[in-house]
């Protein structure tokens, strides 16, 4: 018999032992009899229009069973990819949503977008045959950024969206707003870039399909983030497909971070094909197929002005930002820079009135859609960039301006100018965590000591709150979500006591499988090895909208804390019969079940087998069976954040920017497993890290070709690159959930890049930089130091 | 053409393409699908096995190079004989969360151990240094770096007893 593991402790995952072993089951792993290979044909142009294509040397070719275009697409009437999210602008105008083919249909609009599908009997033949494929592209130019693409001038993507602008969003009290500047003794103004990033999850994306003559159904394998919505998605609104012939399996997924939570047209491409050629279909994209298919973060232009009064408070914040949505919109892609930027714009301070302005543009690149963090880290750069921009320019210390301004534990909860309502939260707390964690009385000892050696030391500070838990179906409904965003969770328990757990998440390294186990051990009282967590298969689990946005504990965990409670109402009501006792005079604590006051007790294995052997059992009032569901639709958003502290070396010789020290104080609500908190803290942070030194996508204007288009040329964080960081938690409990959590999965990347610029800025400020936009990469830091070494600073 | 070679302490012979790299010889042929493929361009590390005891990329190998050589991948890694354990790299891993997706993992082990055979006292720059052909994008890489010096640390006792 093991061990009940509950809520708190840090158990070893269980899913580790197949990980380690090399006995994972990625969909790349996975084979199946009379399986085909399958390749896309890309758009190697970014803006062209789709003359035609001649299949017949490709179709000639040895081995290729099938090529498929737009033109069959067409002729099967499919649907375009649909977009989850309509949102409107200031006059209540829907966005502008042009269709996306799965297979391109008179023009291209990015490099990448796809064109054909090669079936052959192996990838070696299907290449070739996609080498011998004829198609005839009439050039355009190609407009890949924001500022350049809503000119008059501008190459037009689609002939019925002037000036590229999908939406232009506003939020917040535009009146007010003016009227708090008028007043202002200080007004900070900042124009930033968020960089565009590329998510890179280390497993490649793949698909396979099969379809079953005999029973007219569909199995698509696929590194999905969220199975349940892909069967939706593709099943309902593009393939046609019914949702009972439809079984979508996303088994073992080697990291998402928001790059898997699409509908991809490659799933609906293959899907559609298997039945086409009557055999499973399989493709495993390359890196560099990845880097021009995989959906993009980030990517926006912004403006922002912050508006003071004379002792430093915060009167007024005005954000005006372009936010890229590359040329189609994706998944989930409207809705990142607005409804998820936006609200997040009020930060932890009492900033009372807020107005965000988001131009919404397609430009000829990758559609951009969420990655992890999804608009709070361009929240949370923008607003913690420019409260240092503020500090400096009225001579307050930075750390004081944010004290100045900070929501007081005691104000919560609090409603911010920008829609949401903060339920808990410490802010204080978290930064005087932080301040000493990070040893900040001493850092002028060290920043001497860098001196000494050439170097310029500096720090920055982040202190950030995020919404997490997506969300409120009727709120995010209200916003222009197209679907709920509850959860479920079924709890089987077996005739034997063992359980196992259907759940709607997905888990692609989060640690679910302990985590949701020790939920149950701690509630059922049953060992944690005697519980093992289902998810990833149609089939197999009820429902389920996935895993994205820090949901699957928020969410997912309350569904399954609800599927657990109604477990053990039942069982109250089976432990009453067998005791002979009153239903009210039950109590269940340990794994047992008593009458209140007396030494009856049941144990939850009996009272399993009662329900499952009803012999001894009240049949006339009470099912057999002990299984429950539960679905949990959240009635807020969550609100972790906390304080992030980076410490920079810079080299002025080689401009190179040395991270030396990284502290977070995070609150993430009640923790189930320290550490497994702890890992995903240090995995955000360090994407945050990334897009701050050293990651950034870049396109060519005018060719629209993907320079940074394979790991030679996008540079991830290594290990080399990093020091050892201090996290730790501080935590309020989230008072709306039902355990408490506030879920950690995307803090660190959204508390982090501010941290990591505001420590650059900070070691170079003695020279009159003011900002760096990332990535401070060494050559742009080595310019800058060229521009500030001269007699008056350049910039 | 016919290749002769020790998979996993096993004698292997088979009958493969010249032009297959060793990766996919493994995975596809072999169905020893714990050897990953993360890139096109031998960055990531996802791949890496051991050839006669070096740690190598296996997606920028051709098969002729195993002729007569003894190949270790992440299904032949295991603890001492006979103990029915893991190998000690691998419980640290374990016991030190470095692993969270699980798809650098069997790349990282292996290069791990390679570290760890070569340098018994492997220093936290020394294994930061030798991950840099390894990339996670999970984990920060601050708990496989722990998990590292802790699995060397025992491999370093366990070879005193």
């Amino acid at each position: 018999m093991g061990n009940v593991i509950g809520i708190g402790a840090a158990p070893k995952r269980k899913e580790d032992q197949r990980f380690l072993t090399g006995r994972g089951n990625y969909v790349s792993d996975i084979k199946r009899p009379g399986m085909t290979a399958g390749v896309f044909v890309r758009s190697p142009h970014g803006h062209a229009v789709l003359r035609g294509i001649d299949k017949s040397a490709a179709l000639a070719s040895p081995g290729v069973i099938a090529v498929l275009t737009g033109d069959d697409v067409a002729d099967d009437g499919l649907g375009s990819l649909p977009c989850g999210w309509g949102i409107t602008d200031a006059k209540g105008v829907p966005m502008k949503e042009p269709p996306f083919p799965m297979l391109a249909q008179d023009k291209v609009r990015f490099v990448g977008d796809m064109v054909a599908f090669v079936i052959a009997e192996t990838p070696e033949r299907a290449n070739a045959g996609a080498e011998l494929l004829k198609i005839d592209y009439e050039v355009l130019p190609s407009v890949v950024g924001v500022l350049e693409a809503v000119r008059p001038d501008a190459p037009q993507l689609f002939d019925d969206v002037p000036n590229n602008i999908c939406c232009d969003w506003e939020l917040g009290d535009k009146a007010a707003v003016e009227s708090a500047f008028k007043k202002a003794a200080h007004v900070a103004k900042l124009s930033l870039v968020n960089n565009r990033l590329i998510g890179n999850p280390m497993e490649p994306r793949a698909a396979i399909a099969e379809y079953e003559p005999g029973t007219d159904r569909f199995t698509l394998w696929t590194t999905s983030q969220f199975p349940h919505v892909v069967r939706f998605l593709m099943g309902a609104l593009v393939l046609n497909i019914p949702q009972h012939k439809l079984r979508v399996v996303a088994p073992d997924v080697g990291g998402g971070f928001g790059v898997k939570q699409f509908h991809y047209g490659e799933e609906a491409v293959i899907t559609w094909a298997a039945k086409r050629v009557r055999r499973p279909v399989k493709w495993v994209a390359s890196r560099s197929e990845g880097y021009v298919s995989d959906r993009h973060g980030r990517d926006h232009v912004t403006e922002a002005e912050l508006a003071l009064d004379e002792t430093g408070k915060f009167l007024a914040f005005r954000v005006n930002t372009l936010a890229n949505m590359g040329g189609y919109l994706s998944t989930f892609g409207p809705n990142i820079p607005t409804n998820l930027y936006g609200p997040l714009l009020g930060g932890v301070y009492t900033t009372p009135a807020i107005y965000c302005n988001v131009k919404v543009v397609f430009t000829n690149t990758v559609p951009v859609d969420a990655y992890r963090g999804a608009g709070r880290p361009e929240a949370t750069f923008v607003l913690e960039r420019i409260v240092d921009v503020a500090a400096s320019e009225m001579g307050i210390d930075r750390v004081e301006l944010r004290r100045r301004n900070m929501i007081p534990k005691e104000a919560y909860p609090y409603q911010t100018p920008v829609l949401v309502q903060y339920d808990s939260g410490d802010p204080m707390g978290c930064l005087d965590g932080a301040l000493v964690a990070a040893d900040v009385k001493n850092f002028g000892v060290r920043k001497a000591a860098s001196a000494s050696k050439g170097k310029f030391r500096g720090l920055g500070y982040s202190t950030y709150v995020e919404a997490c838990g997506l969300a409120p179906s009727r709120f995010a409904g209200r916003l222009g979500a197209r679907g709920g965003l509850y959860e479920s969770a079924t709890v089987r328990v077996h005739p034997t006591g063992q359980v196992t757990v259907m759940i709607g998440t997905h888990n692609h390294g989060q640690g679910h499988e302990t985590t949701f186990a020790q939920i149950v051990s701690d509630k059922l009282g049953v060992a944690f090895e005697n519980v093992d967590i289902v998810f990833g298969d149609t089939d197999r689990v009820q429902f389920g909208m996935g895993t994205y946005g820090s949901r699957s504990l928020v969410v997912g965990g309350a569904a399954l804390s609800k599927a657990t409670d109604k477990v053990i109402v039942k069982g109250k009501k089976i432990a009453a019969h067998l005791l002979e006792a009153s239903e009210a005079d039950i109590q269940f604590e340990a794994g047992k079940f008593s009458v209140a006051g007396t030494d009856r007790i049941k144990t939850f294995e009996e009272i399993a087998g009662a329900a499952y052997v009803p012999h001894n059992y009240p049949l006339e009032v009470l099912e057999p069976g002990l299984e429950e569901q539960a679905y949990y639709d959240p009635v807020n958003f969550t609100y972790p954040g906390g304080c992030h502290i980076a410490e920079v070396e810079v080299d002025p010789e080689t401009g190179t920017v040395t991270l030396v020290n990284y502290t977070a104080v995070d609150d993430v609500g009640t923790v189930i497993n320290p550490m497994i908190v702890e890992g995903q803290l240090h995995g955000g942070i360090v994407q945050g890290v990334g897009q701050a030194l050293f990651e950034n996508a870049v396109y060519d204007e005018g060719s629209g070709q993907l320079l940074s288009g394979s790991l030679m040329d996008y540079c991830m964080p290594r290990a080399d690159h990093l020091p050892m960081m201090k996290v730790a938690t501080h935590s309020t409990l989230c008072t709306h959930t039902p355990m408490g959590v506030k879920g950690c999965g995307e803090v660190g990347t959204i508390g982090s890049p501010a941290a990591v610029i505001n420590a650059v800025v900070d070691a170079l400020s003695h020279l009159g930089v003011t900002h760096v936009d990332m990535p401070a990469t060494p050559n742009r830091i080595w310019r800058l130091l060229q521009n500030a070494s001269l007699p008056v600073a350049a910039e | 053409m016919q290749i002769s070679f020790t998979l996993n302490g096993r004698p292997t012979t088979v009958d493969v393409e010249p032009a297959t790299l060793v990766a996919e010889l493994l995975r596809e042929q072999l169905d020893l699908t714990g050897t990953h493929i993360g890139c096109d361009t031998s960055q990531c590390g996802a791949c890496v096995v051991h050839l006669d005891g070096l740690p190598v990329k296996s997606c920028t190998l051709l098969v002729p190079a195993l002729d007569g050589a003894s190949l270790l991948t992440i299904e032949g890694l295991q603890g001492a004989p006979g103990s029915n354990r893991m190998h000690l790299m691998q419980e640290a891993f374990r016991e030190h969360h470095g692993l969270q997706c699980g798809f650098c993992t069997p790349g990282m082990l292996m290069t791990a151990v390679a570290l760890a055979t070569e340098k018994p006292d492997l220093t936290e720059a020394d294994v930061r240094h030798g991950l840099e052909g390894n990339i996670c994008r999970c984990t920060g890489y601050q708990n496989i770096v722990v998990s590292v010096m802790a699995g060397a640390a025992a491999m370093n006792a366990a070879k005193g007893e």
